[in-house]
C-alpha cells in the first residue's frame, strides 16, 4: 500500500505502454508498474503496440527489440514519428553495444537488458517523465 | 605427436641420405669421368712425348757407335791405301804410321799389326811386345780371313784386358794380309757410357751371345737376358729401335728398355731406366691429381652435408610454423563455433531469467499487502525471493561473460575497485581446506578506482591465479597477491613459491597456444588472453621467475582511462 500511496499522492499516473512478445514478461511487468500507480498498457507485438498508441498518448513505452513480428527498432522508428514526445525505453535480452548505439541514435530513451533490476527500470521510467 | 616426429626425422634422415647421395654421384661422375680422361690422355701423351725422345737418344747413339765402328775401319783403309808404295812390314813405318793415327784420333788406336795368312803377326807397332804373335787359333782371326773388313767383339785377349779387334784384309807386297788394330776400350765404352739419364738410365752393349761389350756402369746386373730376348720382347719401332719393359725380378724394380742394333746386327745397344723414375714427373702429376681430386670429393660431400642439414632444419621450422599455424586455426575456428553458442545461448537464457526474477519481485510486491504481513513464514519466504534475485543476477553475469568471452557482448567499461575484485577472485579460488595452497592478499586499503572492465580483470586474475594454483598442486605453497597505487598506475603482484618457469620457456608463455600442461588439458591461451586484456587497458604485464625459487606477475593498470575507452556509458542518457 504504501507504494501505492506515494505514487498517487506526488504525481498523476504516469500512462506506460509495454510492447513485448514475451507475454508472461509483459504481464509481469504490468502487474508490478500498476501496482506502483502507473497507468499501464500491455502489448505482446509490434503492431498491436503502434494500435494502442494511435489511440492514447503514452508518456513512457518499454519496448523489447527482438519480436516475432516487427523489430524493435522499426517500432522505435514508427513511435517516434508518430509520437515524438513519448520517450522510449528499449529492454531487452540481447546484450550488444551496436544495437545500444543505434537505438539512441533513433531517439531512444535509454538501452537496458534482461534481466534489469525491476528498481533500474522505475528509475528509468521516472528519469524519462522529469526530463 | 612423439610418433610422428619421430617418424619426421627417420623420414628426413632418408631423404636427406638420398638426396646427399644423389648430389654427390651427379657431381662425381662427371668430375671423374673428365679428370680421368685427361689424366689418361696426359698418360697417354706423356709416354709418347717420352719415349720420343728416348728413341731419338738411343737411334743417335746406335748410329754414333755404328759410325765409330765404320770410321775405325774406314781409317785402316785409308793407311792402306795410302801406303801402296811403302812396305809396312817394316816395323819403323808401321810405327809412323801408329803414330799418325794416334795423333789425329786421341788415342783410339792403340797397336797395329800385320797378319800373313798363317796367323802370324809379321809386324807389329804398339806398347804390347806382341811381334810374331801367333793368332793361328785365335777365334777373331778366323772370321777376319774370310772377310774384307772385319770388327771382333770384345775379349780379354792375350792381353786379360777387354778390347776389341778392327781389321782389314789386304794384298801387300803379294801377300794377303791382315791389317789389324786394337781399339782403346775406354774410348768405345764411353760412347756408350756417355747415355746417362737420371740415377738409373744407362745404356750397355751386348753381343749375340749376350756378353756385355761394354763395361755396365754399377752392379746392377745379374741381368740374365740375351740379346735375342730384347728383341722378341720388345716392339719394333722406327729406326729399328726395339721397346719393351723388364718385369720386377730380385734386385730390379720394373724397367723399360730401348734397344738398337749396330754392327750390322752383331751387337745391340741397350738402355734403360727403372719405370718410377723414367715416368716420375708422371706418377708425381698422378698424385697430385688424385690428391686434387680426394679433397674436392671431401669438399664436396662435406658441403652436401652442412647444406643438407640446413635445408633440413629449414624444412622442419617451416613445417612446425605450418603444424602451429594449422592448430592456431583450428582452436580459433573451435572457440568462434564456441563464441556463437555461448551467445545464442546466453541471449535465449536471458528471457526466462528476466521473466523469474520479475515473479520472485511481484510476489515480493504482494508481500507488501497487509494479508500476509502477519504471515509465519514471511521472513522465509522473503530470503527465497531475494535468493532468486540473486541468482537471477548471477544468471545475467553468466551469460554476460559468455558474451564477453563470445566478444560479441559490449564489455561494460566503467570505474572498478581493483581490491575487491581480488576479494571475490580469492573467495572462488581458495582452496586450501584441501589442496595445502594458502592464499594470502596484502591489499593497499589506498587504492583508486581504475576504468576498466570488471569481467575481463577477473579473467585476468583467476587465469594468473589458476596457474599458480597449477604449478603448486603437487606440491603445495602459497601465493601472494599485493596491490600498491602510484600516481599514475596501480600495481598487482601475484607472487607464488611454487617450481618456477624455465628460461627457455619464459619468453614464450604470453604465445598463444604455448602450454606445457599436458595435451587436453590446456589450450595455451590463457595467458595470451590475459596479455591482451591488459594492453587493451593500457597497462602492462611482467613476468619474473626462479627456478625452485618461484613465478611473479606484475600487472601494471594505468589511472587514467585510455584514449580508445573514452566513450560514455550507453545505458542511461543524460
Amino acid at each position: 500500500m504504501k507504494l501505492h500511496e506515494s505514487q498517487n499522492v506526488n504525481e498523476k499516473k504516469i500512462k506506460v505502454l509495454l510492447v513485448d512478445d514475451e507475454k508472461s514478461f509483459v504481464e509481469v511487468l504490468h502487474k508490478r508498474l500498476s501496482k506502483r500507480g502507473m497507468d499501464v498498457t500491455q502489448s505482446f507485438s509490434g503492431a498491436e503496440g503502434i494500435q494502442a498508441l494511435r489511440k492514447v498518448d503514452y508518456d513512457v513505452a518499454v519496448l523489447d527489440l527482438k519480436m516475432e513480428d516487427m523489430d524493435g527498432l522499426e517500432v522505435l522508428k514508427v513511435f517516434k514519428k508518430m509520437y515524438p514526445k513519448m520517450e522510449v525505453i528499449i529492454l531487452t535480452g540481447h546484450e550488444s553495444e551496436q544495437a545500444a548505439q543505434e537505438v539512441v541514435k533513433y531517439g531512444a530513451f535509454a538501452y537496458l537488458t534482461k534481466p534489469c533490476a525491476f528498481e533500474k527500470l522505475l528509475d528509468t521510467i521516472r528519469k524519462a517523465i522529469s526530463d | 605427436m612423439g610418433e610422428e616426429r619421430e617418424f619426421n626425422k627417420l623420414y628426413s634422415r632418408a631423404f636427406t641420405r638420398n638426396m646427399v647421395l644423389i648430389v654427390i654421384v651427379v657431381s662425381f661422375v662427371p668430375m671423374l669421368l673428365v679428370s680421368g680422361m685427361i689424366l689418361n690422355q696426359y698418360s697417354i701423351s706423356y709416354h709418347e712425348k717420352l719415349y720420343a725422345h728416348l728413341k731419338e737418344v738411343v737411334h743417335r747413339h746406335v748410329q754414333n757407335i755404328d759410325s765409330f765402328l765404320h770410321e775405325r775401319l774406314n781409317n785402316l783403309q785409308f793407311l792402306l791405301d795410302s801406303c801402296q808404295n811403302e812396305n809396312l812390314l817394316d816395323e819403323s813405318v808401321l810405327q809412323e804410321k801408329l803414330f799418325q793415327l794416334q795423333q789425329k784420333y786421341d788415342g783410339v788406336f792403340e797397336d797395329l799389326g800385320l797378319i800373313n795368312e798363317n796367323g802370324v803377326q809379321e809386324a807389329y807397332a804398339g806398347r804390347f811386345s806382341l811381334e810374331k804373335a801367333e793368332y793361328s787359333d785365335a777365334k777373331w782371326f778366323q772370321e777376319a780371313r774370310e772377310k774384307p773388313y772385319y770388327i771382333s767383339d770384345v775379349f780379354p785377349g792375350l792381353r786379360s784386358r777387354p778390347h776389341f779387334i778392327v781389321s782389314v784384309k789386304t794384298f801387300h807386297q803379294g801377300r794377303y794380309f791382315l791389317l789389324r788394330s786394337t781399339i782403346n776400350f775406354e774410348a768405345f765404352n764411353s760412347l756408350a757410357e756417355n747415355l746417362r739419364i737420371g740415377k738409373t738410365g744407362f745404356a750397355f752393349i751386348l753381343n749375340r751371345n749376350g756378353d756385355f761389350q761394354t763395361k755396365p756402369h754399377y752392379d746392377m746386373l745379374p741381368n740374365s737376358r740375351s740379346y735375342m730376348d730384347f728383341i722378341t720382347a720388345g716392339k719394333k719401332e722406327k729406326h729399328g729401335i726395339y721397346i719393351g719393359e723388364i718385369q720386377d725380378s730380385p734386385g730390379l724394380n720394373q724397367a723399360i728398355y730401348l734397344a738398337g742394333l749396330l754392327k750390322n746386327e752383331d751387337w745391340i745397344l741397350v738402355y734403360q731406366q727403372e719405370k718410377r723414375e723414367a715416368f716420375s714427373d708422371l706418377i708425381r702429376t698422378q698424385i697430385v691429381a688424385a690428391v686434387i681430386l680426394l679433397l674436392g670429393a671431401l669438399l664436396i660431400i662435406t658441403m652436401n652435408l652442412i647444406l643438407f642439414h640446413k635445408v633440413i632444419n629449414h624444412i622442419s621450422e617451416v613445417d612446425r610454423e605450418k603444424e602451429m599455424m594449422n592448430r592456431q586455426i583450428i582452436e580459433t575456428g573451435k572457440l568462434a563455433s564456441v563464441g556463437r553458442l555461448a551467445a545464442g545461448t546466453a541471449h535465449e537464457i536471458n528471457n526466462p531469467v528476466a521473466i523469474m526474477v520479475q515473479e520472485a519481485g511481484w510476489i515480493d510486491d504482494l508481500l507488501q499487502e497487509e494479508e500476509f504481513r502477519e504471515g509465519k513464514n514471511l521472513q522465509e519466504i522473503q530470503r527465497a525471493l531475494k535468493q532468486i534475485d540473486t541468482q537471477g543476477k548471477r544468471c545475467k553475469e553468466i551469460t554476460h561473460k559468455l558474451l564477453s568471452f563470445a566478444r560479441t557482448s559490449d564489455t561494460q567499461i566503467q570505474n572498478v575497485q581493483i581490491n575487491e575484485i581480488i576479494k571475490e577472485v580469492v573467495a572462488i579460488s581458495d582452496k586450501t581446506s584441501y589442496t595445502g595452497i594458502s592464499i594470502n592478499t596484502y591489499l593497499d586499503k589506498t587504492m583508486p578506482m581504475i576504468y576498466g572492465s570488471q569481467t575481463e580483470i577477473q579473467q585476468v586474475l583467476l587465469n594468473l591465479i589458476n596457474n599458480a594454483l597449477y604449478a603448486l598442486e603437487k606440491d603445495g605453497g602459497k601465493i601472494d597477491i599485493t596491490t600498491r597505487s602510484a600516481s599514475r598506475y596501480v600495481l598487482v603482484i601475484v607472487e607464488d613459491d611454487g617450481p618456477g618457469i624455465p628460461q627457455a620457456n619464459l619468453d614464450r608463455i604470453f604465445d598463444p597456444f604455448f602450454t606445457t600442461k599436458p595435451v587436453g588439458e590446456g589450450n595455451g591461451l590463457g595467458l595470451s588472453i590475459c596479455f591482451g586484456i591488459i594492453q587493451r587497458m593500457g597497462g602492462e604485464i611482467n613476468v619474473h621467475s626462479t627456478v625452485d625459487v618461484g613465478t611473479r606477475f606484475e600487472i601494471r593498470l594505468p589511472l587514467k582511462k585510455p584514449m580508445a575507452l573514452e566513450s560514455e556509458d550507453l545505458s542511461v542518457k543524460t
